[in-house]
Formats: structure tokens, sequence, C-alpha cells
């Protein structure tokens, strides 16, 4: 793996995607598909909506799925289908932007703290712990309610909540890859530390993170879900899925299933779609894992 | 004595592991002068490693250097700064590592390991550094179109010629071989140590290469230093110790070279075991192995007397 160059790994990685790689192949391309469906959702989202996500009555109350509103109306009349579509915009918005802070901060301070070690490193580590310590929907829950409703408000919290898993695996690639011979080396050379951080272990570390990235990708939509499900998350006039099924929730004991049903389906979808991208990519980049 | 390049005096380097404490370099005096080659022979766990590494400031934790001086050039290295330390590794020492199979980065192209090396210490503009770059792997016989391969694309014997670029990269004083040839086969090892010669005459700087294969030295050093369970107990110009070793160690170390003219010989071979250098034999270290030892021997540490001329050992023999 660690003999592997960059431009080697992409293509190596591209060919070992053929279906004939069997489960591990098919995981990384259904997993593809579904989260580039999302996105192609998300980006052209004011133009597949067939109606504005926000306005009230543009059919009749709880209408049932039909032809003229395929996933039906919710209690104030609003199409969910257009929701749904309105909600994926808000969804990978915050899970993209959590995504590259949590792993820009988490990367940054594990390489440091690795390679500086010492009490800064022990002080560092013991703080990450203590918040990897806290189950993370709690922790973003305590966050949200600090900070407030609002994507950016959310997004910190859900950042928060990644940034110790990153620091770990980076920090302990970095203290085992402080001991080559070659970081040695490069010391011998004369070389400053900042440039042995950046040119000479970063991109040793750099294949671990993006498995790490795309199981985490599916852990903050579900927790994205659960604050707005709480009523943590967003404010009500920007369209998103756990609210959703929160207010479509309540109408089931009524048997008026459809304004829960497909907020809920889509967040198990793009979960879905998330870890088996993950999963697949981690069983063909980790050879520990294949032949399982 | 101004005029030496490199002069050690009473150093010791002691690592404190969780078993005790191991005195790997203990109470070493060497010094050369500039252009010369000394090579630094003893077996494995002798310290010589260590005492390399010392000269570069790099034992790795958790040895430290506990006392002694190393005086480069007229500074002395051991009162430097981390960052005064950092300008001349590489710049006036360098290093020659034992396996080029890790001591390069997989992730960077070779010529970029040189281009870093000369951007770490001099204020170049990238194409001018990696136009020094390319002539300094022609030098080593790397051919220029390799410049953009990465270390996996070589040959073991291709990446020492690598390193050896590296080292010489800012054409240093100092050069410190570890085992430079241990990891290569007998061919290319000949060839490497050729290109080092050759490369030593060309930029005339000094060199320590540490081996534990002495049957390297006689064509490329000019003076032995040979160490035994951290300790120099021999320290004269190559043809004299080939000649005639004067420390029982040394001695034994020659005889037990295999000799093909006379194959229906014995394979000769050390008794003994090298010590424990947590709990190091009193007296000289060298005498429950030692066929001339005597009860002194045992008793009182072999004081370093100076034979003939510049020729150090440590024995009471002399």
């Amino acid at each position: 793996m660690a003999n592997l160059t960059a431009p080697k790994m992409i293509t190596s990685m591209l060919s070992k995607i053929s279906p004939r790689r069997g489960v591990e192949g098919l995981f990384i391309i259904v997993g593809l598909v579904i989260v580039l469906t999302f996105i192609f959702m998300a980006i052209f989202a004011p133009v597949l909506a067939p109606y504005d996500p926000n306005k009230t009555r543009v059919g009749g109350l709880y209408e049932s799925p039909n032809s003229k509103f395929p996933m039906g109306t919710d209690r104030l009349g609003r199409d969910i289908l257009s929701r749904i579509i309105w909600g994926s915009r808000t969804v990978l918005i915050v899970t993209f932007l959590s995504m590259a802070l949590s792993s820009a901060c988490g990367v940054t301070l594990g390489l440091i703290s690795g390679y500086v070690g010492g009490k800064f490193d022990t002080a560092l580590s013991l703080f990450m712990d203590s918040l990897y310590a806290f189950p993370g929907l709690i922790l973003a829950i305590a966050l949200a309610v600090m900070l407030g409703q609002g994507i950016m408000p959310v997004t910190v919290s859900l950042t928060v909540v990644y940034v110790p898993i990153y620091f770990r695996m980076i920090r302990g690639e970095v203290l085992s890859m402080k001991e080559s011979l070659f970081v040695e080396a490069a010391k011998a050379i004369g070389a400053k530390g900042r440039t042995l951080i950046f040119k000479y272990i970063f991109p040793n570390v750099i294949p671990s993170i993006p498995i790490v990235l795309s199981l985490n990708a599916a852990d903050a939509v579900l927790t994205l879900a659960a604050l707005s499900f709480l009523g943590l998350g967003l404010p009500a006039h920007i369209p998103d899925w756990g609210f959703d099924l929160r207010m479509g929730y309540g109408a089931l004991t009524a048997k008026i299933w459809w304004p829960g049903t497909f907020p809920g389906l889509m967040i198990v979808l793009l979960t879905l779609g998330f870890s088996l991208f993950g999963e697949g990519l981690a069983e063909i980049l980790n050879p520990k894992l294949s032949g399982r | 004595m101004i005029s030496d390049l490199l002069r050690i005096e009473g150093l010791r380097v002691y690592y404190y592991t969780r078993d005790g404490v191991v005195m790997a370099v203990d109470n070493v005096d060497l010094f050369m002068k500039k252009g010369e080659t000394i090579g630094l022979v003893g077996e494995s766990g002798s310290g010589k490693s260590t005492l390399g590494r010392a000269i570069l400031r790099l034992v790795p934790p958790p040895g430290r250097i506990i006392s002694g001086k190393i005086v480069f050039d007229g500074l002395n290295l051991t009162e430097l700064s981390e960052e005064e330390m950092r300008k001349i590794r590489g710049k006036r020492i360098s290093m020659v590592f034992q396996d080029p199979m890790t001591s390069l980065d997989p992730l960077m192209k070779i010529g970029d390991h040189i281009v870093e090396t000369i951007m770490a210490h001099e204020t170049l503009t990238r194409e001018e550094a990696e136009e020094k770059a390319i002539k300094l792997l022609e030098q080593v016989g790397i051919r220029s179109e390799r410049f953009m391969d990465y270390p996996h694309q070589f040959s073991g014997g291709m990446r020492q010629r690598v390193g050896i670029a590296l080292a010489l990269a800012l054409n240093p004083d100092l050069v410190i071989a570890d085992e430079p040839t241990s990891s290569l086969d007998v061919i290319v090892q000949f060839q490497i140590l050729d290109l080092m010669k050759e490369l030593k005459n060309l930029y005339g700087m000094g060199m320590i290469l540490i081996t534990h294969d002495i049957s390297i030295i006689p064509g490329i050093a000019d003076k032995v230093a040979l160490m035994y369970a951290g300790q120099l107990v021999e320290f004269a110009d190559a043809k004299s110790f080939f000649n005639e070793p004067l420390h029982p160690y040394g001695k034994a170390l020659l005889e037990s070279i295999p000799n093909i003219q006379h194959s229906d010989q014995k394979l000769k071979y050390i008794p003994g075991n090298p010590p424990d250098l947590i709990n190091p034999p009193k007296g000289c270290r060298f005498s429950p192995r030692c066929p001339y030892a005597t009860e002194k021997c045992r008793e009182e540490e072999p004081p370093t007397i100076m034979v003939g001329h510049h020729r150090l050992v440590k024995c009471f023999q002399y």
C-alpha cells in the first residue's frame, strides 16, 4: 500500500472496481450511484423540484401520492417531493462541509501533535480522547443546544464530533511513521520540521483518510437527521429530512404514512450509499480485510 | 590538532532502557583529518552505529549523549542548538544509510528527494535545484530520465546510489556511511564501494565507513577504528592494522576471515559471546574471550596506549 504512488493508486483502484471484483466492487458502485444521484439532485434542485418547497397549500392538506404530487403533500399542503429534493441540498451541504472541516482540523492537529510529541501531544490527546468518549449524538445535541439553529451551528457541532476520529487515526500513523528510516534519513539531510511533516509524513498518511471520510459521512447524515428530528438542527424555512420525518411521524397514527416514510427512506438511502461506498473502499484499500 | 576535521573526546552515549542503562558508546576518543576515510569496524551491538549517529546528534531515544565532546571543524556539536545542528546535517555532515529500501520516502520521487535536500539548505529556485539534482544523479550513474521515478521502481543498488547522491548533494566535509553495502549482494557491494571511493576522491570529503565486514576496509579506508563492546580498542592506519593488528580482538577478527587458498584450514572464530552492555565484564571487556588474558586484565581496565606512530591500542600487552 505504502509503495503505491498516487496516480498508480487511482488506476489500480479503478481496475479493482470492475464488477469482476465481486461484492466489494459492487458495494462501491452501488454506493457511488446512490451518492451521486443525491448530489445531482442537490445541485439541480431548482430545476428538478416541481414546486417551491416552502410554499404551503400547493395542493390539499395531506394529499396521498398521486400523479400531481408523486409523494403526496404534508400537513401544510406542501409538496413532499420538492421538499425532499431541496432537503438533499441541505443534508449534503452540512455533511460535506463538516467532513471537510473536521478532516482538515483533525488531520492537521494529528500530524503536528504526533510529530511534536511531549507535553503538547499528551495534552491534546487527552482533550481529543475526552471528546471522543462522548457518544457522538449526545455531544452533537449538547453543542447544537449551545450554538443554536442554522446551517453553520449544526455544521460546527458535527465537525467537533468528528475531529477526534481523524486526530486519533493520523496521530497514531505519524507516531509509527516517525520511527521509519526515511524520516530519520530526511532528518539526517537537515530537513526542517515543517518539511518533514508536510512533505515526507503527510503524503504517507493520506491513503487512510478516504475510508474514514465516507464512513463518517454516513454517520453525519444520521446525526444531522437526529438533530433536526429533535428540533435542534435547522430553522423551519430550510427544508430538511429529519425535520420532515418528525412532522410526518405525528401523522402516522392517523394512517397517513407518506409524509414520514419518504424523508425517512431518503435518510436511510443516503446513509446506505455512503456506508456501502466506504465499506467497499475499505475492503479494496486494506489488504488485511480482503479475502475475508 | 587544530587541523583535525573531527575530534571526539571521551564520548559516552547511553540508552536508558527498562532493563537498565546500556553503555553503547563508552568513553571513546577518535580524531580524523580532512579528507580521511576511517573504517569503523565492530560486531553487531559494539556501538559503532550509535557512534555514527551521535556525530549527527541523531541517537534515537531512549539514547542520550551523556558526556564528551564532538568537535567538528572547531565547533563542539554537543553544545549546538537543535536549529544550528539542523543546518549542519546534510550540509556539512551527511549520512548514507544501511537500508536503501526503507531510507527513501516511498511516496516521493527520486529527484524530489535530492531537490528537497538542496532546498533545505540553499536558497535556489526549484529549476536550479533540479538542474543540480540531475547532475548529481548522473554522477552516481542514474540516467536523468529516471528523475521522476519513485523509489519502488529502483533496485537496491540503484537506491543506494540515490542515497549516496543525497549524501553528497551539498558537498559536505564529512559523510558517515552506516553499513552502506550490508544489504546489497556482493557484486553490487563492490560497485557501490568503488563509486564511493571515486566520489570521495572527486569531492575530497572525509568519510566514516561503519561496517561489520572487515574485508571491505582495505581498499577504501585510510585508518581503521576497531570497536568492541562500546569502546575503541584499536585505532591505526589501515596498512599497519592489516599487517599486524595489535589488539587481541583485532588479531582474532583477521584470523576469522575465511581464506580460500587454505581450504583445508578449519574456519576460525572467536569463542564466547559479545558482552552484555548493561553489565559489562570487569576489567578489559574482551578479557573473557581473550586467549592472552591475565588476572590483571580481568580486574583493571586497560589504558589506551600510543604505540609507534599514531597508533592507539587499549590493551595491557603494550
